[in-house]
């Protein structure tokens, strides 16, 4: 079955915080849901279905369900990391075309940052006491009935050096320079200086890139996204209903979901599974990349952007460093405005994944309703593209595109 | 220097993990379809046969990428080394300058002993030893 024009995005809200003090996981997921009702207009009694992903508490959808009151009769708790929310817009307008719900709430939302700032203090509590502190951990423990996880746990895989290696092999493959993927974080800071919530708000130079400390090599500090608290929900309908709310309707045009792995030691890190869900989207919207006026792409890491660029088709495979490099993802100047908001490279990443930020800076695009500096002279159509779990290892990737009536 | 995890040896990659042990490096091959495959399952992950046996590596392959993170004596290098048997497998680079190291080079297996386990297969680049 198409998705195409089977449902709507009617209201998209981001959580303003970037470090939540004082300020649970729940309430955080409650905040984002009640913004986003009130951007669409309507009301916590009109939600049947709900959406999340592992960054909800307890047992998900019935334990947010519970704290807002909601009344279901579809739920999803889909859990395929960062690329979640994007996803879960799919999974919405499946539903909503099969008669399942006619109104579904996403909501995404998290505090790594002041729960690791929190456990910091309570280390050096500890330590003040002479008492063992026990090690910060920013992430969930891992499963140890994984069996992939003996062979790589071993090894000290992380999410930096794992990018990083995506990075390193596609420098010896393709000639892709450190300089060009530093353009990346130059187009998302000159986005997110128009952004009063972004964490990093100073546009940043190739050599401010480059001079800033090695992570993983050949990954610096500015290569790498924030780590931030926050979150955002997402209201999808049928378009009947958006019809009646007094929203521009942003309709829901192509889907494309896919997963790769390790594929039983046939490593090949030369592409992402973008390769895969991005055709899928294209040709259910019946459009070509050529079509699409903003793309909203996933950004942990420089090389995050730049793997999908090629594997959506925005430019051939081997060419994402030079097509970085000639400005096209600065919004006035490229032909691929991309991250307007200042993405998770500049502004936000809540919950160690960003998935929903990216939905919800399409609906802005489409909606006119960016910052006039980085807004796209009438935007048309936008994409939204996410990657969850990590490159080089087991990931997902979900790809959206959005048309603005 | 790093303490290396122990791995969680699950009972079907169990003689993956004693072999280590010995200083030997195992593969296993689906006796259906002939292919090679890693990490270690009882069900082939090509074809689903579950006539798999364990094999010797040659313990021989090339560096396919890697990434140095950390500082000084906490600094380890993670590493893709496709090995001569067709699979890429996860490791770290040891006993070498990672600086000195190019996607390409040869390398050899070498095991180093986990923190309260089982040895774990590493890999160094084959001019070091010589």
């Amino acid at each position: 079955m198409s998705l195409n024009g089977k449902a709507c995005i009617v209201g998209a809200y981001e959580h303003p915080t970037r470090l939540a003090e004082n300020r649970s996981v729940l309430r955080l997921h409650a905040d984002v849901a009640k913004g986003a009702l009130a951007d669409a207009g309507l009301a916590k009694d009109d939600i049947d279905g709900y959406f999340c992903a592992g960054d909800a508490p307890g047992l998900g959808t019935a334990t947010v369900a519970e704290y807002l009151g909601l009344k279901l009769r579809h739920l999803d708790s889909t859990e395929c990391g960062g690329s979640a929310p994007i996803l879960h817009v799919a999974h919405a307008a499946e539903a909503i075309a099969a008669g399942r719900c006619n109104i579904a709430l996403i909501t995404l939302a998290g505090r790594p940052r002041a729960a690791l700032a929190e456990a910091q203090a309570r280390a050096a509590a500890a330590a003040a006491d002479g008492r063992p502190a026990k090690a910060p951990l920013a992430l969930k423990a891992p499963d140890p009935d994984a069996p992939e996880l003996a062979f790589e746990l071993p090894y000290g895989p992380a999410t930096q050096n794992l990018y990083a290696m995506v990075a390193k092999r596609h420098m010896h493959e393709f000639g892709t320079t450190s300089e060009q993927l530093a353009w990346i974080k130059v187009a998302a800071s000159q986005h997110a200086q128009h952004n009063p919530h972004a964490l990093l708000r100073k546009p940043v130079t190739v050599e401010e890139v480059l001079a800033s400390p090695l992570v993983s090599d050949p990954l610096r500090r500015l290569d790498c996204c924030v780590m931030s608290d926050g979150g955002g929900a997402l209201i999808v309908t049928r378009p009947e209903i958006a019809r009646e709310l007094k929203r521009p309707q942003i309709v829901v045009r192509g889907t494309g979901e896919a997963q790769k792995h390790g594929m039983g030691g046939q490593v090949d890190l030369t592409y992402s599974a973008a390769a895969w869900s991005g055709p899928r989207a294209f040709a259910e919207a019946g459009i070509t990349p050529a079509d699409i006026q903003y793309a909203s792409l996933y950004d942990s890491f420089t090389i995050t952007v730049l793997m999908q660029l090629e594997d959506l088709g925005f430019c051939r495979k081997g060419e994402g460093g030079r097509f970085v490099a000639d400005g096209n993802l600065i919004s006035g100047q490229g032909r691929l405005p991309f991250n307007t908001d200042g993405g998770g490279l500049c502004s936000n990443h809540p919950a160690n994944r960003g998935g929903v930020t990216k939905v919800i800076e399409a609906v802005r695009q489409l909606r006119g309703e960016a910052h006039p500096a980085v807004q796209v002279p009438g935007c048309a159509w936008a994409l939204a593209s996410g990657i969850g779990g990590a490159l080089a290892s087991r990931h997902t990737a979900a790809t959206l595109i959005l048309e603005r009536l | 220097m790093r303490k290396i995890p122990a791995p969680q040896a699950l009972p079907e990659s169990l003689p993956f993990w004693q072999a280590a042990d010995q200083g030997r490096l195992l593969l296993k091959k689906c006796n259906a379809c002939g292919r090679v495959h890693h990490y270690p399952r009882d069900i082939c992950p090509f074809c689903l046969a579950e006539d798999t046996a364990w094999v010797d590596a040659t313990g021989t392959g090339s560096v396919y990428s890697f990434s140095t993170m950390g500082k000084g004596e906490d600094a380890y290098t993670l590493a893709f080394v496709t090995l001569a048997e067709g699979v890429t497998v996860m490791s770290n680079l040891v006993d070498c300058d990672p600086a000195r190291v190019a996607i390409g080079a040869a390398v050899r297996v070498v095991f180093k002993p986990s923190h309260s386990g089982h040895a774990v297969p590493m890999f160094t680049p084959v001019e070091a030893q010589e």
